[in-house]
C-alpha cells in the first residue's frame, strides 16, 4: 500500500454513531480503561493502535458489550448500553464484529454461517437470507466456497467469510479486532481489500490494527493508546509524519523502524 | 556460479508407490512383526487367541439344544458340552419375563414401534414429519406395554394440549412470563388432580379395597398388564430406553445450569451433580424401591418401575451433565462471542451454536454413559425385578436347571452385547459424519 494520496473521496457525516463519555472499566482490581473519551460520526473510519495490552481491543469490544464497563458511558446509534437486555440486542444486531480469530462456527457451512444470524435474529425467510449472503460472499469474492465448511478453507478466506457474515445482518457499525494478526502476508493483503472496499462504501468502522498502509490509506483519524488511555489521535497524516507524544514517536518508531 | 542456478523447465508426474508400501504384506509388517518385540508380542498374543478358542469352541458347538433338564442334558453330553437346552426351554421367560402370553405381541410391537421412532432421531435424511410419530411415541409405547383404557395416554397428552391453549390465552392478556408459569401450572394441575378421575370417569375403574368397580363411559382399552409381570430383556429395554431418553435433555439442562451466572440455579445444579454422583446407583434403587413411598403423599402409589426409571434417570443426568459440560469447556470462547456479536440470545446461541458442537465433541462419553446405564438396569434384579438377571437366579433355582452357569450369562452377555455394540458402532458412524474439519 502506498502513500495516501489517492484516498478516496469518503463523507463523513454530522450524525454521531458513537459516543464514549468518561469510560473506565476494571478487570477485577487492574484498570484497564481509563477515562476514555471518543465520539465517532457516521461515516467515519477509526484506526486503534498501540502496544499490546493497552485495551485496544477492550475498548471496542465494550461497544457491543463483549466486556462490561463499570463508570461513564457508552451510547450507540442513540441507544444507551446498560445491563438492560432489549438494548444489548438491539446494539448488538446494529454493530457487526470481526474477530482476530474468525470465530467461524466450524459445524456451519459458509452459507449457513451467513444466513444464520439474518434467519434467527432479524427473521428473515430463508431464501432471502441465502441471496443476501451470496451477494456479500460475492462481494468477498468467495461465492463458490459458500457450500463448504470453515475448516476447508485458508485463514483469509476465513477472514473473508467472517467479514461477509457481519455484513449479512445489515449493520451500520463494523467493529475490527485485529482481523489480520494471524494471517501471512498474502492473506492480509485480500482481507485488507475487502475492507477498504467497505470503507469506501461508507461504512462507520473502528479498527483495531497493525497495518499503518491500510491506516494510512482508509482512516480518517489515527487513536494511539497506551496504559488504557487515549495518548494520541490525529488525521493519518499528521499522525504518522508529525507525532506529538514521546510515546507515539516511540511507537511508531519501533513498528515503522525495519 | 552456473553450479549453483537451476531452472526446472517441467513439472514431475505422479509415479506410483513402489511395492510393499501397500497391501496385505505392508499391513502384516506395519502393524503386527514391525520389529522383534513386537513380533513376539504378536505371536504370543495369537497363540493365546487360539488356545482360549480351542477350549471354548468345542464346548458350544458340540453343546445340544434339546433336552428339558440339565441332568437330561448332562447324560446325553458326557459333561464337556453346553447345554443350550436352558435357552431354548426358557427364551420366552428371558424375553418377557411373566408377560401373559396372548399378550406379547404388544410388546414386540411397541418394540418395532419403537425402532421407527428413534430412527429419524438418528439418522436426520430420513423424513423430518416422522419426528412427529417419535413424539408421540412414549405414550403408543407405555400404552402399548401396560395396557388398560386408551384414555389414560390420551388425557395426559392432553395436558399439554391444554397448557398450550392456557399459554395462548395468557400470554395475550398478561405477557409471556405469566404465560408460560399459568400453562406449567395448569398441565401439573390437570396431571395431578383432574387426570385420574376424568380416566376413571371415560375409561371405568378397578374393584379397590374401599371401592367397588365403575364401568366407564366409553371403556375402551386393552387388557391391563401390570409391572411385576414385566421382565427379561422387555424389562431391561423399557427401564434402559426410558433412561437414555429422559436423562439426555436433563444432563444438558443441568451442564447449563453448572455454567450458569445464576447463583441458584448453579448452586442447584452443584449440588445436585456432586450428590447423585457421589452416591451408588443402587442406594437410590433402593430408595426407589421402599423410601419413596414414605415421602410421596399418602395414597399415590407410583409404580415401581416408574420409580426405578426416575432413580435411573437422575442417576445418569448427572453423569450425563459432566461430561456435557466437559464438551462445553472445550469450546473455544470465540464462539460464544461470535454468536453474542451477532445478536443472539442465550437460548439461540446455545441451540444454533454451543450445543451441537459441544454435544459433538462429547458422543464419546455420551455414548459411553448411554451404554453404562443400560447395563445398569440389570441392577435392578436386587430390587427384585425380573430383569434377565434376575431371572438367571430364578431359572437356577428350579430343579429342571440347577447348577447351570455358562450358557446363561453367556447367552445374557451376548444379548445386551448386540444392544450396546450398535450403540458404540453408531456414535462412531455420528462422529465421521459431524467431521467438518480437515
Amino acid at each position: 500500500m502506498t502513500q495516501a494520496t489517492q484516498k478516496p473521496a469518503m463523507e463523513v457525516s454530522d450524525e454521531v454513531a458513537i459516543q464514549i463519555t468518561n469510560m473506565n472499566k476494571w478487570y477485577g482490581d487492574f484498570h484497564v480503561l481509563r477515562d476514555i473519551n471518543l465520539t465517532v460520526n457516521r461515516g467515519e473510519r477509526i484506526v486503534v493502535c498501540g502496544p499490546s495490552g493497552s485495551g485496544k481491543s477492550t475498548l471496542i469490544r465494550c461497544i457491543n458489550r463483549l466486556e462490561v464497563h463499570q463508570k461513564g458511558s457508552i451510547n450507540v446509534d442513540g441507544t444507551e448500553l446498560s445491563s438492560d437486555l432489549k438494548n444489548i440486542d438491539k446494539i448488538r444486531r446494529e454493530v457487526g464484529m470481526c474477530f482476530q480469530h474468525f470465530n467461524l462456527f466450524p459445524h456451519l457451512s459458509i452459507l449457513d454461517n451467513c444466513t444464520l444470524a439474518p434467519m434467527w435474529v432479524r427473521k428473515i425467510p430463508k431464501k432471502e437470507a441465502e441471496e443476501t449472503a451470496m451477494h456479500f460472499l460475492k462481494k468477498v469474492k468467495i461465492p463458490e466456497q459458500a457450500l463448504k465448511y470453515p475448516g476447508q478453507l485458508s485463514g483469509g478466506q476465513q477472514q473473508r467469510v467472517a467479514i461477509a457474515r457481519s455484513l449479512c445482518m445489515m449493520p451500520r457499525i463494523m467493529l475490527f479486532d485485529e482481523p489480520t494478526s494471524a494471517l501471512d502476508p498474502e492473506m492480509i493483503a485480500e482481507v485488507l481489500d475487502t475492507m477498504i472496499e467497505l470503507a469506501e462504501e461508507g461504512m462507520t468502522m473502528i479498527c483495531v490494527t497493525h497495518e499503518m498502509g491500510f491506516a494510512r490509506k482508509v482512516a480518517n483519524r489515527v487513536i494511539f493508546m497506551d496504559a488504557g488511555q487515549i495518548v494520541e489521535q490525529n488525521e493519518p497524516e499528521e499522525f504518522f509524519n508529525n507525532p506529538k507524544s514521546e510515546r507515539t514517536q516511540l511507537f511508531l518508531s519501533q513498528i515503522l523502524g525495519h | 556460479m552456473s553450479g549453483q542456478s537451476y531452472i526446472r523447465t517441467e513439472m514431475l508426474p505422479e509415479q506410483p508407490a513402489p511395492l510393499g508400501e501397500t497391501g496385505i504384506p505392508h499391513w502384516l509388517r506395519e502393524n503386527m512383526f514391525s520389529n522383534w518385540l513386537n513380533g513376539i508380542v504378536s505371536v504370543v498374543a495369537m497363540a493365546f487367541v487360539a488356545y482360549v478358542l480351542y477350549l471354548f469352541l468345542p464346548w458350544a458347538i458340540q453343546g445340544t439344544w434339546g433336552y428339558g433338564s440339565r441332568t437330561e442334558c448332562l447324560e446325553a453330553v458326557g459333561g464337556d458340552a453346553a447345554c443350550w437346552g436352558v435357552i431354548r426351554d426358557r427364551f420366552n421367560q428371558l424375553m418377557f419375563g411373566f408377560y401373559p402370553y396372548a399378550e406379547q405381541w404388544r410388546p414386540m410391537l411397541a418394540f418395532v414401534l419403537m425402532l421407527v421412532a428413534v430412527a429419524p432421531i438418528l439418522f436426520d435424511k430420513l423424513p423430518r414429519k416422522m419426528l412427529m410419530f417419535s413424539a408421540l411415541y412414549p405414550f403408543i409405547g407405555a400404552w402399548l406395554l401396560w395396557g388398560g383404557t386408551i384414555w389414560t395416554p390420551l388425557m395426559v397428552l392432553a395436558g399439554f394440549f391444554i397448557g398450550y391453549i392456557v399459554f395462548r390465552i395468557a400470554e395475550g392478556l398478561l405477557g409471556d412470563l405469566v404465560g408460560i408459569i399459568l400453562a406449567i401450572l395448569a398441565t401439573v394441575i390437570w396431571w395431578l388432580f383432574l387426570v385420574g378421575p376424568v380416566i376413571g370417569f371415560l375409561g371405568g375403574t378397578e374393584a379397590t379395597a374401599d371401592a367397588a368397580a365403575t364401568p366407564g363411559l366409553l371403556p375402551w382399552g386393552i387388557e391391563s398388564v401390570k409391572s411385576s409381570d414385566f421382565g427379561g430383556l422387555m424389562l431391561s429395554l423399557t427401564i434402559g430406553t426410558s433412561g437414555i431418553v429422559l436423562s439426555f435433555p436433563l444432563g444438558i439442562i443441568l451442564a447449563l445450569g453448572r455454567q450458569s451466572d445464576m447463583f441458584l440455579v448453579k448452586t442447584f445444579s452443584v449440588i445436585y451433580i456432586e450428590f447423585i454422583r457421589g452416591v451408588p446407583l443402587i442406594t437410590l434403587l433402593f430408595v426407589a424401591h421402599v423410601l419413596l413411598n414414605y415421602f410421596l403423599p399418602p395414597g399415590t402409589s407410583f409404580d415401581l418401575i416408574l420409580r426405578v426409571v426416575i432413580m435411573v434417570t437422575m442417576f445418569a443426568a448427572a453423569y450425563m451433565a459432566e461430561i456435557i459440560r466437559g464438551g462445553l469447556a472445550a469450546l473455544p470462547t470465540g464462539q460464544y462471542e461470535a454468536a453474542d456479536a451477532l445478536g443472539l440470545d442465550y437460548w439461540k446461541s446455545m441451540r444454533l451454536i454451543i450445543m451441537p458442537q459441544a454435544l459433538k465433541i462429547s458422543i464419546p462419553g455420551i455414548v459411553g454413559t448411554f451404554i453404562g446405564l443400560f447395563k445398569d438396569t440389570t441392577l435392578v434384579s436386587i430390587i427384585g425385578l425380573m430383569d434377565p438377571v434376575g431371572l438367571t437366579n430364578a431359572i437356577r433355582g428350579t430343579t429342571d436347571w440347577n447348577g447351570i452357569v455358562w450358557e446363561l450369562y453367556l447367552f445374557i452377555a451376548v444379548m445386551f452385547w448386540i444392544f450396546t455394540f450398535s450403540m458404540s458402532r453408531y456414535s462412531m458412524y455420528l462422529e465421521r459424519k459431524l467431521q467438518t474439519g480437515h
